[in-house]
């Protein structure tokens, strides 16, 4: 599903962020990716939704080379990638539904077809009752699970996850982790960054490790294994 | 682009109108403004090169007779002239009818040339009328290659200055045009930049679900042109309104009897059209500037 090969990214002030990586992440797998900060793990997810470019080697998702693709391609790659973030980036003004059926929207998806499939899916994040509140108006698990919602409305084959319990208290990141997991029963891969020590070492999976910009680790069900 | 897509940018373009508020004032009120002057430079410079153009078409040849000229010798002129090809009409104005006409022109004033009556200093002259206005100068200057002929004289100092005002208004006229563009342009810019900085964030989770740069510029690109388009409806109204009144109220008369002023029936029309064309290229070509600067897509 996701193939690296010999990956290098070098920012144009210098700093060498991933200095050749090569990994094989099958399809249906969830890998947590853990590491010190500024160890290149950011740089290492970003390349994978391509807001990054590799300055060298190839990175193949879904039989798509994000490195070699061009500028006018990306968009129809990222439909096939879900994307979540630490800080959820939904838009404050549209209600939950909306804020799901925006994704469908912008790929020009006809009404009925976003209607069932928004429901869908907020029935998979259990907010379906929750569809006309506004985000401020529901909690951060909730708002994270909007966001999930919104990553896998399009039917990705790869969703990617930056910290997503990074702001979230204990028990909704076990919330979020349940929903992630039940995700990837259906098939989803989910590479997912995280510093979260508790849910790597309970719910075990694949961990890869990143530092100084290689892969210094990568256990099948591994541990988290650093003290913080 | 499916209809209905293009139903969702119009509609996000126009929100992005209303939440701009003073800034959408203020570019559209800048385009009114240009539009405006460009609207009344516009039918000045129509109606001057109307004025030119039925100048033309009215072009006389004016074939003075030498003094020294017999009667059999004005004879003989009149034959030649008639041997020319191209010529409408002749008029003999003996120089009697001359002073007549010089003094009723000049009024109270012209009493004094009566004087003159006895010792008349005007030449006779034939009135020659070219049938193509064109060709009044190959046939002046061929007139005045004929034997009996003191002078020939053909309205053109009347063109060359009329040409030079045409041609300063024209200039003024451009020159204030483009600055009052820019000014739009950079105004209508300004907006679609706040637009875009205001609507940072959703622009980014745009580009993280997939959608393409053409979708998200379009938006914009409405926003422009609704800028455009909407600073042209009233310089339409007062030209169309301003325009009809004058000219009900002069009618055709410019108080010269060979000049006559435009009827407003299609002149309105093609103002129209041109002005909203100039004000959705102004509007689209500033949305374009921003979009491009400030939209890393």
């Amino acid at each position: 599903m996701i193939t690296m090969n010999e990956v290098w990214k070098t920012y144009p002030n210098g700093v060498m962020a991933v200095n050749g990586i090569d990994i094989e992440i099958m399809k249906g797998e969830f890998v947590y990716v853990v590491g010190p900060s500024g160890a290149g793990k950011s740089t290492f997810i970003k390349m994978m939704y391509r807001e990054e470019k590799p300055t060298r080697g190839d990175i193949i998702i879904d039989g798509k080379n994000l490195a070699k693709v061009k500028e006018k391609h990306i968009p129809y790659i990222r439909r096939n990638i879900g994307v979540i973030f630490q800080d959820f980036k939904l838009l404050p003004n549209l209600s939950v539904y909306e804020n799901v059926a925006f994704a469908m929207e912008v790929i020009e998806e006809s009404k009925s077809n976003i209607r069932r499939r928004v429901m869908n899916v907020l029935e998979i994040v259990q907010l379906k009752n929750k569809a006309r509140f506004f985000p401020h108006e529901v909690s951060g698990g909730e708002q994270q699970r909007v966001a999930i919602a919104r990553a896998i409305v399009n039917n990705p084959a790869v969703l990617i996850a930056d910290e997503p319990t990074g702001n979230l208290d204990p028990d909704t990141s076990w919330e979020i982790m349940n929903i992630l997991d039940e995700i990837n029963n259906r098939g989803t891969t989910i590479v997912m960054a995280t510093h979260n020590k508790e849910i790597v070492n309970s719910i075990r999976k694949r961990v890869i490790a990143i530092e100084g910009g290689r892969i210094v680790r990568d256990e099948v069900r591994g541990e988290y294994g650093y003290e913080k | 682009m499916k209809s209905r897509t293009l139903a969702r940018h119009v509609k996000e373009g126009g929100k992005n109108l209303v939440r701009n508020g003073w800034m959408t004032f203020a570019s559209i009120s800048a385009v009114t403004v240009m539009l405006l002057v460009v609207g009344a430079f516009l039918m000045i410079i129509m109606n001057v090169n109307h004025f030119a153009s039925s100048l033309e078409d009215d072009v006389q040849v004016r074939v003075f007779i030498d003094l020294t000229a017999t009667d059999e010798n004005q004879e003989e002129l009149l034959s030649d002239l008639q041997g020319i090809d191209g010529i409408d009409s002749i008029l003999y104005v003996p120089k009697d009818e001359g002073l007549d006409s010089l003094i009723a022109s000049l009024g109270d004033q012209g009493d004094i040339f009566e004087t003159l009556r006895d010792e008349n200093p005007l030449n006779d002259v034939f009135v020659v009328q070219a049938e193509n206005p064109q060709e009044t100068e190959a046939l002046a200057s061929e007139i005045e290659e004929l034997s009996h002929v003191e002078a020939v004289e053909y309205g053109k100092d009347i063109f060359e200055q009329l040409f030079a005002v045409t041609d300063f208004v024209r200039l003024v006229g451009f020159a204030v045009i483009i600055g009052l563009m820019f000014t739009a342009m950079f105004l209508i810019a300004n907006t679609i930049k706040i637009t875009i900085i205001a609507r940072k964030r959703e622009i980014q989770i745009m580009k993280l679900v997939g959608a393409t740069n053409g979708f998200i510029r379009w938006p914009f690109f409405i926003e422009g042109l609704l800028l455009g388009v909407l600073g042209a409806i009233i310089p339409i109204s007062l030209l169309l309104y301003g325009y009809n009144s004058f000219y009900n109220s002069m009618g055709e008369n410019t108080g010269l009897d060979f000049f006559t002023f435009l009827a407003p029936d299609p002149l309105i029309m093609q103002m129209a059209i041109l002005l909203i064309s100039i004000g959705a290229f102004v509007g689209i070509w500033g949305s374009m500037m921003s979009v491009r600067k400030f939209l890393k897509v």
